[in-house]
């Protein structure tokens, strides 16, 4: 049969190139052994996958943040990564957080060249402000980081996602076996743009492991590890629950802020972003919404345990997860069928067919400092070093239809509204409403919302006025001394540079 | 008619809350310079009240001193300096009889004069904290104009009497001692605080016992029960639609040149009309309750 069919398709000329058939198992060995077939993903060690992925010198290397500070990946795959000798690889993770201190070794010894990331924290975020790296960190949204990654400037070679379980296929979710960290917004995207994806798995489940948040057809190797992350450490730092009274105060504010500004009308929607009075904002809302006989449509984030609470009294229809903050939200994911999960494309990426920051109504948001025309900064302190991230900041003030940020107008003795913002993170044109301790103050840009704010008897100030009662408590601080050379670059969601950090003068 | 439903206290020696703490708006702030400052700090504490009620973000807030006892090292330093930085009034601790107040009175007068401050400006609030207290609270509450109310102080009351805090039956004649006094007195009265903040319910069960007995206010340690004292003294919304159409009809009443004010068709009194002038303000202050 072989030999005419290839004399056929020789003398054929509409079908010269064909390749004749000649076995089943031809392109597919694995299909002849039942042992193989099943198990042909699983490699024995971390090792053996990244020699199978094809890793060189030079390449990117992906990796997802939901665990927070409880990740165990990034660190031990770059320490391995770093013992095979790799050199000159670009780190495009998600995010990075305190406990990648480690990684400040494998860039001094030459593993890293370049990052790729949301934000950054500790004593990483402080060597990198200083100068550690040659080639300044590229910071992004995690919206525009699917922007970089489509537009190709972020060709991810081999992306390593932790993953509390999946099958020996790679059916993998944040939701089931022991370890887990709810949604995997982040992963998702990765593991659909990258080369090669190698999943690190706590636990081994059984064929077919649902519901697949990434699919086995995305995946390439799968390794099974001792620990990926520690879920318990998701909600410290910035997923923090308070008690302070100065941010519950704020908090209580942003409640009224969205009760009064125009947008609080059944079926509305919303997002709280990470922050303390972010967070708590939503202990607030939930009389509000009683009293008048208000439910929300969806809430999208970035889910924290108080907007779960919300949705399981019935006042939220829909949780459309990107980012699971606590236990809870990762539990509620895992239960619900009303809270979903989503990629960070279809989260806020402005090149994706649609986003959902597209129909947030209101968003309430974080800030380091925000200049009199509100301009935010989110990532360089008050001494000029990096300590903060990105993250959806940017993407959801400019899709949001009111974005709210909130701040305690002084951090100990530290003004946050300040003439102009150390770096611009998100313009101040996308900016509704600054909520502090001391008043609100509305963007000039939205005179509307500011009288439905002082129609509702709520304290409203000029920034200019919030400014001033920051100097006249702090004085106006010395100036951030900067060195010439670039740390950062701030890349607005839609790949354009809106700001650059430069190294701190020690 | 100044409102006075919460008292915040603040220690004296804390800088950073006394940076911050007008923010949470309670109607009056007492920096402490007594039983919350250690004994080594009174110095550092009084001076850093001298400058916190000079400075402009507390002009708009009713300020308080709880100065220490005059009969020790610190009392007498502390109130020339709270007098002198324009404080509005003076809380003298541990106040056991008129006396305490007449020799507190005559000093705060003499700083007054020195500092050419009108004399009288400064006024005058006693903690009752024992039974001698307790059972002079009328000589106390009356013992000068100066004086704008009584508070009673639990935790020393109780040691006093031998009996330690429980569900409020320890305090309850207390209560009604000092109570009565300040509406003889025609003057505020305050109740003790409450200490465990994280006990939202255990608060409001005791803030809603004290509203009905008819106390002005509570003394509060921290700020988080600030909006619930408020929000539980905000009249509902048909107090205060019954509030208005009270005000509205007294008021036509005088435009009108007559004596007796109705409202469909029952007589009301002046108790009522200065009842529901109150029930306005605390609207205006924070809202109906929610």
């Amino acid at each position: 049969m072989n030999q005419q069919l290839q004399a056929t398709l020789a003398s054929e000329p509409g079908l010269k190139g064909l390749e004749p058939f000649s076995h089943f198992a031809q392109h597919n060995p694995y299909l002849k052994d039942p042992a193989e077939k099943a198990s042909r993903k699983v490699v024995a060690s971390l090792e053996e996958a990244i020699r199978r992925a094809g890793l060189t010198n030079g390449m990117t290397i992906s990796f997802h943040h939901a665990f927070r500070e409880g990740d165990k990946t990034i660190n031990n795959v770059v320490q391995v990564l770093a013992d095979m000798g790799f050199r000159n690889l670009t780190l495009a993770s998600s995010s990075l957080l305190n406990c990648n201190a480690p990684l400040i070794e494998h860039i001094k010894n030459g593993v890293i060249g370049k990052i790729y990331t949301s934000g950054m924290r500790g004593k990483l975020a402080e060597a990198i402000s200083n100068g550690l790296m040659e080639h300044p960190v590229q910071i992004h949204s995690h919206g525009g980081r699917v922007k970089l990654i489509q537009s190709g400037e972020l060709k991810i070679d081999v992306a390593f996602l932790g993953v509390s379980a999946c099958d020996e296929f790679g059916n993998a979710n944040g939701v089931s076996g022991k370890s887990r960290c709810g949604a995997l917004g982040y992963a998702k995207v990765d593991a659909h743009f990258a080369r090669k994806v190698v999943l690190l798995t706590e636990e081994l489940v059984e064929f077919p492991n649902t519901p697949a948040s990434i699919s086995q057809d995305q995946v390439d190797y799968i390794v099974k590890v001792d620990q990926v992350g520690d879920p318990s450490k998701i909600s410290v730092g910035a997923a923090r629950v308070t008690s302070n009274p100065r941010e519950l105060l704020i908090a209580r504010y942003a409640a009224d802020v969205i009760e009064h500004g125009g947008y609080f009308r059944d079926g509305f929607s919303l997002q709280t972003g990470s922050g303390a009075s972010s967070t708590a904002a939503t202990r607030f809302l939930e009389q509000r919404m009683r009293r008048k006989n208000i439910k929300a449509s969806f809430a999208l984030g970035g889910i924290t345990g108080g907007i779960v609470d919300l949705f399981r009294k019935g006042l939220i229809g829909t949780l459309v997860d990107t980012q699971s903050f606590d236990a809870d939200a990762a539990e509620s994911l895992r239960e619900s069928p009303r809270h979903i999960e989503i990629s960070t494309n279809e989260y806020a990426n402005p090149g994706s067919k649609a986003a959902y920051c597209d129909r947030v109504d209101v968003v309430i948001l974080s800030a380091l400092e925000i200049d009199l025309d509100f301009n935010v900064n989110v990532i360089t302190g008050s001494d000029g070093v990096m300590r903060g991230a990105s993250g959806g900041h940017c993407d959801v003030a400019a899709a949001a239809n009111l974005s709210i940020i909130v701040a305690p107008l002084i951090r100990s003795r530290i003004p946050t509204v300040v003439k102009h913002v150390t770096t611009v993170v998100t313009p101040g044109e996308c900016v509704g409403v600054l909520v502090t301790d001391h008043g609100i103050a509305v963007n000039p840009r939205r005179p509307e919302v500011a009288e439905r704010l002082k129609a509702a008897g709520l304290p409203v100030f000029s920034i200019e006025e919030l400014y001033a009662r920051c100097q006249a408590i702090t004085g106006e601080p010395a100036p951030i001394e900067f060195l010439d050379k670039i740390v950062g670059v701030i890349r607005y969601r839609d790949g354009s540079v809106i700001d650059v950090v430069r190294q701190v003068k020690p | 008619m100044k409102l006075r439903r919460s008292m915040l206290f603040l220690p004296g020696a804390n800088a950073a809350m006394l940076s911050t703490a007008f923010v949470f708006k309670p109607d009056s702030i007492m920096f402490d310079l007594e039983d919350a400052v250690s004994l080594r700090e009174k110095d550092a504490a009084r001076l850093l009240v001298f400058h916190a009620l000079q400075n402009p973000v507390y002009r708009d807030i009713e300020t308080v001193v709880r100065i220490n006892p005059l009969n020790t090292p610190f009392g007498l330093a502390d109130l020339e300096a709270v007098v002198r930085a324009g404080v509005d009034i003076v809380r003298l601790p541990k106040t056991d009889s008129a006396a305490d107040v007449h020799e507190l009175e005559a000093e705060v007068e003499r700083i007054e004069k020195a500092c050419g401050r009108e004399v009288g400006s400064t006024k005058l609030m006693a903690a009752i904290e024992s039974a001698s207290g307790v059972v002079n609270a009328l000589s106390i509450a009356t013992s000068s104009q100066r004086m704008i109310g009584i508070a009673l102080a639990g935790f020393d009351y109780v040691m006093d009497m031998q009996t330690e805090r429980g569900d409020g039956t320890e305090l309850f004649y207390a209560r009604c001692a000092v109570l009565h006094a300040a509406r003889v007195a025609g003057i505020d009265a305050f109740d003790v605080v409450y200490s465990d903040v994280n006990d939202e319910e255990g608060f409001l069960k005791e803030v809603e016992l004290i509203k009905k007995l008819g106390f002005n206010g509570k003394s509060l340690i921290n700020p988080r029960q600030i909006e619930l004292l408020h929000n539980a003294y905000a009249p509902t919304e048909e107090d205060v639609d019954y509030a208005h159409r009270v005000v509205a009809a007294a008021e036509k009443a005088e435009r009108e040149g007559l004596g007796v004010v109705a409202l469909n068709g029952k007589m009301i009194d002046a108790p009522i009309v200065n009842h529901a002038k109150r029930v306005l303000q605390k609207a205006q202050a924070s809202g109906v309750r929610k």
